[in-house]
């Protein structure tokens, strides 16, 4: 399958700040070896270079429907796992405790989707608010120019108006953001029927039952 | 750039934000257009030849730059090189003006900006950060930039 890879290049060494960084050991496809990568998380993908000074990186493991698990092949090891019979699992392993919990939080909820439910959830808050008497506060729209490389958010003055994506400039949307999930020509998702609240209870249960693993083997004496 | 491919078929077959069957022209010169089926699964572009079930390719949706070409039209092009374009051809006004807008909502760095600011809009309004209950307040990639009081 082609990819857009220059992009996808770009996107993995721009300046942004990153979601996580870290060396870890990623054990090899074929063979039983490790070998000491530097991997960096931003959104739903995880690259994966020789060294952080690279310039480009040797892959990406894209995280979408992924699940997350602790596994005993090394010390501080963990997981990713894809359903489906023929899809790889990536084992890794951190160099600390607190770097391995570090990981396993950040790419357990890396999801686009987990992303996509939270934004529903406060965007479901704030127009209930709304529409509960309290008036919002009135707002022009105001064009906002976008830097070359959309990376400005982070440097960026927050946004008066609701953040406009990908675009020329143009005058924000007003609420809401996200357009309403009732197009007949798409067939209705799964994961709509599960609340928010359900699926994060759901990830949490499976962070506390990880931990609460590892907990109990590192008892042993 | 090794990735996971078996993953990315996979998720290609994931219900769709957006599907159907638009003209379709590369970037390098002289490409001519071709009807494909473009599907749109989260931050991903998949296009299928019409008949058959794999992807040929996709397209990542981060940093990229969606543009109306007349008539009926809109161009994908990407930061690192905006003479790059990716055509589409859309069969009508609405139906390139709906692809437009989910494209422009189409990328993680979108939704990340969207919940910031939800965040700070609701924690305006109440006072409390809505990200709390979730226990997510302290992730890095949700805050608000060092300009926050």
């Amino acid at each position: 399958m082609k990819l857009n890879e220059r992009s996808l290049a770009f996107y993995a060494t721009c300046d942004a700040p990153v979601d996580n960084a870290g060396f870890l050991y990623k054990k090899g496809g074929r063979h039983a070896t490790y070998h000491r990568r530097w991997f960096v998380l931003r959104g739903n993908m995880l690259f994966y270079f020789e060294d952080p000074a690279s310039r480009e990186p040797v892959g990406v493991i894209i995280l979408e429907g992924c699940t997350v698990e602790l596994v005993e092949a090394a010390e501080f090891a963990f997981a990713v796992r894809f359903a489906g019979a023929r899809a790889r699992t990536y084992v890794l392993a951190a160099e600390s405790q607190a770097a391995m919990e570090g990981w396993v939080k950040a790419l357990s909820r890396a999801s686009f989707d987990y992303l996509r439910l939270v934004v529903r959830e406060l965007e479901q808050q704030l127009a209930a608010m709304q529409a509960g008497g309290c008036p919002p506060p009135p707002r022009r729209p105001r064009a906002i120019l976008p830097k070359e490389n959309g990376c400005a958010v982070w440097s960026a003055e927050l946004p008066a108006t609701p953040p406009v994506s990908n675009t020329d400039a143009r005058p924000g949307p007003e609420l809401p953001l996200l357009p309403p999930r009732q197009q007949t020509s798409v067939p209705s998702r799964p994961l709509d029927t599960a609340s928010f609240a359900q699926l994060h209870e759901r990830y949490g249960q499976e962070i506390r039952a990880l931990r609460g693993k590892w907990l109990k083997s590192q008892a042993r004496p | 750039m090794r990735y996971n491919e078996k993953q990315l078929q996979a998720l290609s077959r994931q219900p769709a934000e957006m599907a159907a069957e638009l003209g379709m022209r590369g970037p390098k010169k002289g490409s001519v257009v071709k009807r494909r089926l473009v599907k749109l699964v989260v931050n991903f572009l998949f296009y299928f030849r019409t008949d058959e079930a794999e992807p040929i390719g996709a397209l990542v949706l981060e940093h990229c730059r969606v543009n109306r070409e007349e008539p009926s039209g809109f161009s994908i092009t990407f930061v690192e090189d905006t003479e790059r374009k990716y055509h589409f051809q859309c069969c009508s006004e609405n139906q390139c003006q709906e692809w437009i807008e989910a494209l422009r909502r189409a990328s993680y760095e979108f939704m990340r900006r969207s919940l910031v600011f939800y965040r700070n809009e609701i924690q305006k309004m109440t006072g409390k950060d809505p990200l709390e209950q979730f226990g997510i307040s302290e992730e890095t990639r949700f805050q608000l930039s060092s300009l926050k009081a």
